[in-house]
């Protein structure tokens, strides 16, 4: 079932989608529906008026009834194709919610009365409230969010994340949060209730992407109000048109000037608005991030400064192995050799990553320890692990800590590259057999691949990005400057966190961070994107305004893209429709006028064929450039990091001036359509 | 080509001038000391003496607004009051009588407004106390109250957050003193010495070669046009403005009266660039504003100086110099002629209806172009700025649903006043009297006086009855709309934006300098502000004009 689920999330939606979404048009024709969005609301109380006025000139015989029936059956399409977008937007969403919903099952749950409590009271799911003590074990599902307070267990999170591989989930530190809908594998844990079943994340990725509990984003209330504003000027302009027209001698028909103000209010942007909205934060639920609000995920469009933890951003977690350097006199591969015994005991990520590097050195050792070796172990007195065998003691440790154990003191050569590892960021090991220094491991943070080339895409769209690390400024510096990264926090506090966001923002900076730990939660309230890992502590959680299924840091980056195309989206096509309107009035106004002022023929410069055909190749256009770029507003206009100058550039010449082009073009085609059918 | 070479140096001229002038406002404003202090320091600290004004108090955007309406208000009453009573009060050599009171009306906002339409004639219906000290009292006053407005929405859009907008009472004396009324003296006697009357002593009375006795209207005219052309009033004194021999004497004082029509306006997009300490914000609008400028200048200057018909035609100064003119005061909201636009090819009665039906925002009136343009940058900022994927922002600071709502506000007040003003006056039977000429030509007549009033420009067709008292009234309550349904929205906008952080630029902010946003800034005036009209001017003026073209005539 769970790798299903990962598996429809990642389909484009099957044929049966659209079938759904065009009855879902009709359904949202109800005026309550409607009434939620201004231009589309006008449009159809446009459609109906000139619904009546056609059928009644059809019921008298008026001439030219045919054209005006056409024409209320365009207006009508239009409104449908602008509820058919956001219907196929909210139906991509349900696919996956249904699949997520089928993990809710209701389940009955051994209830605790305290953490000792050896006789568990079985009781419904769906009755436990916050704060209450459950026990689950290997194969039940965790009924709804939760804190460990006691045990590790490995957890299937497969049907949340589509990630198929087991975690761990403990009591205590930064991975003690389970999540709804998620199985235990193998041991049991006690956990304390966090969200009452119905209000957990599961329940909340659901609403989100049914689109049940959008809430207008700023920008989007914004722009709705410009929509408004401009429906009511071209209210304005055709109403007045009607009297300005009499006392020329021109009688309108109604239907004209219906036909003149729906392609002139922005009906394109009007019909396609809540489903870029959908859209995005389908997108945003695809990468498998939770918004909490909508209006998270347009900051993240905005914001100037990422700051990124160094550990699992921008390097693999661990210090790692890279080079062997030997002392004078000492053979490399006597030194890998020495390494790699010394560690085939340690079971850390450094001892593993020695044991790795030795392996692709020497190439013919076998992973068995010297037959009567004792391994010995680190310890913090020591500070030293090793091995004893047939009288030689290897150790790898500090370099201080060699140093006392072989009473000698690193020769000068060794010890220039030991301070020059120090220097580049590395952690120098040095490795001893009984009292002989026999050399240096260079150990390092190994920066992710690609990561490099992210930051300087995100600064060439003018964001910052500061690595946070609790390493000394020496070795943050190195690693920055290898990263390019643009600043670093060394030794970082949460204080310092929270204070360096403080600085920022008073700067007039937006910043976005992630967090996994409790004492990120207060950076993370502080900042104006705050991403917190999935895994990470419900406090953490709770302070964070999108949280990160994968728990993968790198996805702030994501976040923001995602936020920028967005506001691209809606920017572009809103451009778009209001371009269109210089085409609409070349094609609408000679039609109107040229029987009473001849000369006017020469705003025809589409030479449309004649006035009737005009006015209705106008209409269609109208209609159908909506279903047109439904696909663009589902998909996110294309989105390449650049400067936001090349970016206007682009989007401007496209959407701005093919917008005033493309409907000289698609009007005339129209036309001609219309009159080789000899619709009008 | 000889006149387009006069109309480059016109241009040198202007943006020389507008820059110098520029850096002395900015120096005015910022309150210190200036060479002009040690004399007129004392007269301005004795006015806020007098009227009881702390210098020092920082308005919000409600207290300021609040102190320029009840400032207009309080000019209005006085105004209404001094053109009902100028019958019994002195300075009337001419014997004059009382003026309607729906004229009067007309003429108090008018001049409050900054619009200076003229119902009446000048020299025939109004004493020198009403010209001297109605009107030109408001022709100075009505400009610094433009002035002090763009200064207050300058300061929204630029100051540090959480600071004021300025101080209304010192913007606008500091405006009258040490800008409009040096200049005005300035201007003033440089027009005397073109042979414009600056007396007190009555028409002249004088007996023609065939003897016959003719009365010269005279008065104190220098110092009023003056101030008519600098502050973008227009309101001459003599019924005909500066076509009249004596307000217009010669080119020199014909070019001298264009620069000084548009020289504050170009001064306050520089002023803009200025405070905002980033000059090339002010070149930005200032560009924007002038290719609008040179698209107008150069159809009028093709249709007026082409094979047009020669009937009505001003032919003292001659096309190119009509042509300059009438592109210069329809763009500025200065309501003065040298010819009569109703004369003009009907493609030039185009270019001057929608220069001031986009609100005239091409240099605009003083202060007032500024602020109006502002209201189509946050517009163009607001669509295309979502297109660079942040939420917009100008100066740093973001447009939101309350600038939008305002500026959607502010910018319905066009179409509202113009559109349906006007629909009613050619439908309403006593409205409609006032056409006078048959087709399309009666529309743009009509257009043009409701563009005129709604733009706070306050020039007309000739040949249209703006005396009726339908008009008066109408036209009266559309420049009240006109001005105010713009300034208060305008410093609400300055209010809310000087309240919100400024964020800083970096390569991710959406560049509001350089061609791209100047075209962006074209085409949103264009397709917001002149497409709204296409319609209703494809009737009026684009009809007469093909109608020209097949040879209909009516």
């Amino acid at each position: 079932m769970s790798t299903e689920t990962a598996q429809i999330s990642a389909q484009s939606p099957p044929a049966g989608l659209y079938g759904a979404a065009l009855r879902a048009a009709f359904v949202k024709l109800h005026p309550r529906a409607l009434m939620g969005n201004p231009v589309i609301f006008v449009t159809a109380v446009t459609a109906t008026l000139t619904s009546a006025l056609a059928l009644r000139d059809m019921a008298i015989g008026t001439p030219g009834a045919a054209v005006s029936i056409q024409i209320a059956f365009w207006l009508w399409v239009c409104v449908i194709f602008a509820n058919f977008a956001e219907a196929l937007a909210e139906g991509r969403g349900k696919a996956r919610a249904d699949s997520l919903r089928a993990t809710k099952a209701e389940t009955t749950v051994k209830l605790l009365a305290h953490e000792a409590d050896q006789a568990p009271r079985l009781v419904p799911s769906g009755a436990l409230r916050t704060g209450q003590l459950v026990l689950v074990e290997a194969g039940d599902l965790i009924p709804t969010d939760a804190e460990v307070i006691r045990g590790v267990a490995s957890v299937d999170e497969s049907a949340i994340t589509g990630e198929s591989a087991p975690v761990i989930r403990e009591s205590g530190g930064d991975r003690c949060s389970v999540t709804g809908g998620t199985r235990i594998v193998s041991d049991s844990l006690i956990i304390r209730i966090t969200a009452e079943p119905g209000k957990s994340f599961l329940d909340r990725m659901i609403a989100l992407v049914e689109g049940a509990e959008r809430q207008r984003t700023p920008n989007e209330i914004a722009l709705n109000i410009l929509l408004a504003g401009l429906t009511l000027i071209f209210l304005i302009v055709v109403v007045t048109l009607e009297p300005f027209a009499r006392y020329s001698g021109i009688v309108i028909p109604v239907i004209t000037l219906s036909a003149l103000f729906v392609t002139l209010i922005p009906t394109t942007i009007g019909g396609l608005l809540s489903a870029i909205g959908i859209a995005g934060m389908d997108r945003l639920v695809r990468a498998n991030v939770i918004a909490k609000s909508g209006r998270a995920v347009e900051a993240a469009g905005d914001v100037d400064i990422l700051l990124l933890d160094k550990t699992g951003t921008i390097t693999f977690g661990n210090r790692m192995a890279d080079a062997f350097v030997p002392a004078r006199g000492t053979d490399t591969r006597k030194l890998a050799m020495a390494a790699f015994l010394a560690s085939l005991a340690d079971d850390t990520p450094e001892g593993k990553s020695i044991v790795e590097l030795a392996e692709r050195q020497l190439q013919t050792v076998t992973r068995i320890p010297e037959p009567g070796s004792v391994p010995v172990p680190f310890s913090a007195q020591s500070r030293l692990s090793g091995v004893d065998f047939a009288g030689i003691r290897l150790r790898k440790g500090a370099v201080d800590a060699i140093e006392r154990f072989t009473g000698q003191s690193t020769d000068p050569a060794l010890r220039a590259r030991v301070d020059e590892i120090a220097r580049s960021g590395g952690t120098p090991l040095l490795v001893a057999e009984n009292d002989q220094i026999l050399g240096a491991i260079h150990l390092k943070d190994v920066i992710k691949p690609g990561i490099r080339e992210r930051f300087v895409a995100l600064r060439a769209m003018g964001i910052r990005t500061v690595m946070i690390t609790g390493d000394n400024p020496l070795t943050a510096a190195a690693i920055a400057a290898e990263a390019g990264v643009d600043d670093f926090l060394a030794e970082a506090t949460p204080e310092m966190k929270l204070d360096y966001i403080r600085k920022e923002q008073a700067g007039g900076r937006l910043v976005a961070m992630c967090g996994d730990g409790s004492n990120d939660a207060p950076a993370l309230a502080q900042a104006d994107v705050g991403v917190a890992m999935n895994s990470g502590t419900p406090a953490a959680k709770e302070a964070a305004n999108l949280i990160d299924l994968d728990s993968d840091p790198t996805k702030l980056i994501e976040v923001v893209m995602v936020g920028k195309q967005l506001l691209i989206s809606r920017g572009a096509l809103t451009t778009f429709s209001i371009a269109n309107d210089v085409a609409k009035y070349f094609a609408i106004l000679p039609a109107i006028f040229v029987a009473a002022y001849p000369g006017l023929g020469v705003l025809n410069v589409m030479g449309l064929s004649s006035p009737q055909s005009a006015i209705l190749s106008a209409v269609i256009f109208n209609a159908l450039i909506i279903v047109a770029l439904i696909p663009l507003a589902l998909r996110g206009v294309a989105y390449q990091p650049s400067s936001a100058a090349a970016l206007l550039r682009r989007n401007l010449t496209i959407y701005g001036l093919g917008g005033i082009v493309a409907p000289f073009i698609g009007i005339k085609l129209i036309d001609m359509g219309v009159t080789a059918l000899g619709l009008a | 080509m000889h006149d387009l070479m006069g109309y480059a140096l016109f241009c040198a001229a202007l943006t020389a001038g507008g820059w110098v002038l520029a850096r002395w406002m900015t120096r005015v404003y910022e309150g210190g000391p200036n060479p002009l202090t040690t004399v007129l320091g004392p007269v301005e600290r004795g006015i806020y003496r007098l009227s009881g004004i702390d210098a020092q108090v920082q308005q919000g955007w409600r207290g300021y607004a609040l102190a320029a309406l009840a400032f207009n208000l309080l000019g209005f009453v006085l105004l209404y009051g001094i053109l009902r009573l100028q019958q019994v009060l002195p300075l009337n050599p001419d014997g004059v009588g009382a003026i309607s009171p729906d004229l009067a009306f007309n003429t108090a906002v008018s001049f409050v407004t900054n619009t200076n339409w003229q119902a009446y004639s000048g020299e025939a219906q109004l004493s020198y106390l009403s010209q001297m000290t109605g009107l030109t009292v408001q022709n100075f006053v009505s400009a610094a109250t433009g002035m002090a407005v763009g200064l207050a929405v300058i300061r929204g859009f630029t100051a540090p957050k959480g600071t004021g907008l300025g101080n209304f009472w010192t913007d606008m004396t500091r405006s009258v003193l040490y800008v409009l009324l040096p200049l005005s003296i300035l201007l003033a006697v440089a027009l005397i010495l073109q042979g414009v009357p600056q007396t007190l002593l009555g028409g002249a009375h004088v007996t023609t070669l065939e003897g016959a006795q003719q009365i010269i209207p005279r008065g104190p005219a220098a110092s009023q046009i003056a101030i008519k052309q600098l502050g973008t009033n227009g309101g001459g004194f003599f019924g005909v403005n500066s076509a009249h021999p004596l307000e217009n004497p010669t080119v020199a004082s014909n070019m001298l009266q264009c620069l000084s029509i548009l020289l504050i306006p170009v001064a306050f997009c520089f002023l803009f660039g200025r405070m905002a300490r980033d000059a090339r914000q002010g070149w930005a609008i200032y560009a924007a504003m002038g290719v609008m400028f040179l698209i107008g200048l150069v159809v009028v200057w093709a249709g007026e100086t082409g094979a047009a018909s020669l009937e009505g035609k001003e032919m003292r100064f001659g096309a190119a110099l009509s042509a300059l003119w009438g592109v210069v005061t329809t763009a500025a909201s200065n309501g003065s002629v040298n010819a009569m636009h109703d004369s003009f090819m009907p493609l030039s009665g185009l270019v001057e209806i929608v220069n001031m039906a986009i609100g005239e925002v091409i240099f605009g009136g003083v202060g007032a172009g500024l602020y109006g343009m502002l209201l189509y940058v946050v517009l163009a900022v607001f669509l295309a700025g979502l297109m660079v994927g942040r939420t917009p922002e100008y100066l740093g600071r973001k447009i939101e649903a309350r600038e939008v709502t305002l500026a959607m506000l502010a910018f319905l007040s066009m179409p509202l006043g113009i559109l349906i003003g006007g629909a009613i006056s050619v439908t309403v039977p006593t409205a409609a009297a006032s056409i006078q000429e048959a087709g399309p030509h009666g529309l743009s007549e009509t257009l043009y006086a409701y563009s005129s009033a709604v733009g706070n420009n306050g020039s007309a067709f000739a040949g249209w009855g703006a005396a009726a008292q339908w008009q008066t009234t109408a036209l009266g309550l559309l420049m009240i709309l006109g001005r105010f349904a713009i300034i208060l929205p305008m410093l609400a906008i300055a209010g809310s934006l000087i309240a919100k952080r400024q964020s800083p630029v970096t390569v991710g902010t959406f560049p509001t300098h350089g061609p791209l946003f100047v075209t962006l800034l074209v085409l949103t005036v264009l397709i917001l502000g002149a497409l709204t009209f296409f319609p209703v001017l494809a009737l009026g003026p684009i009809a007469e004009h093909t109608a020209l073209a097949i040879g209909q005539s009516f």
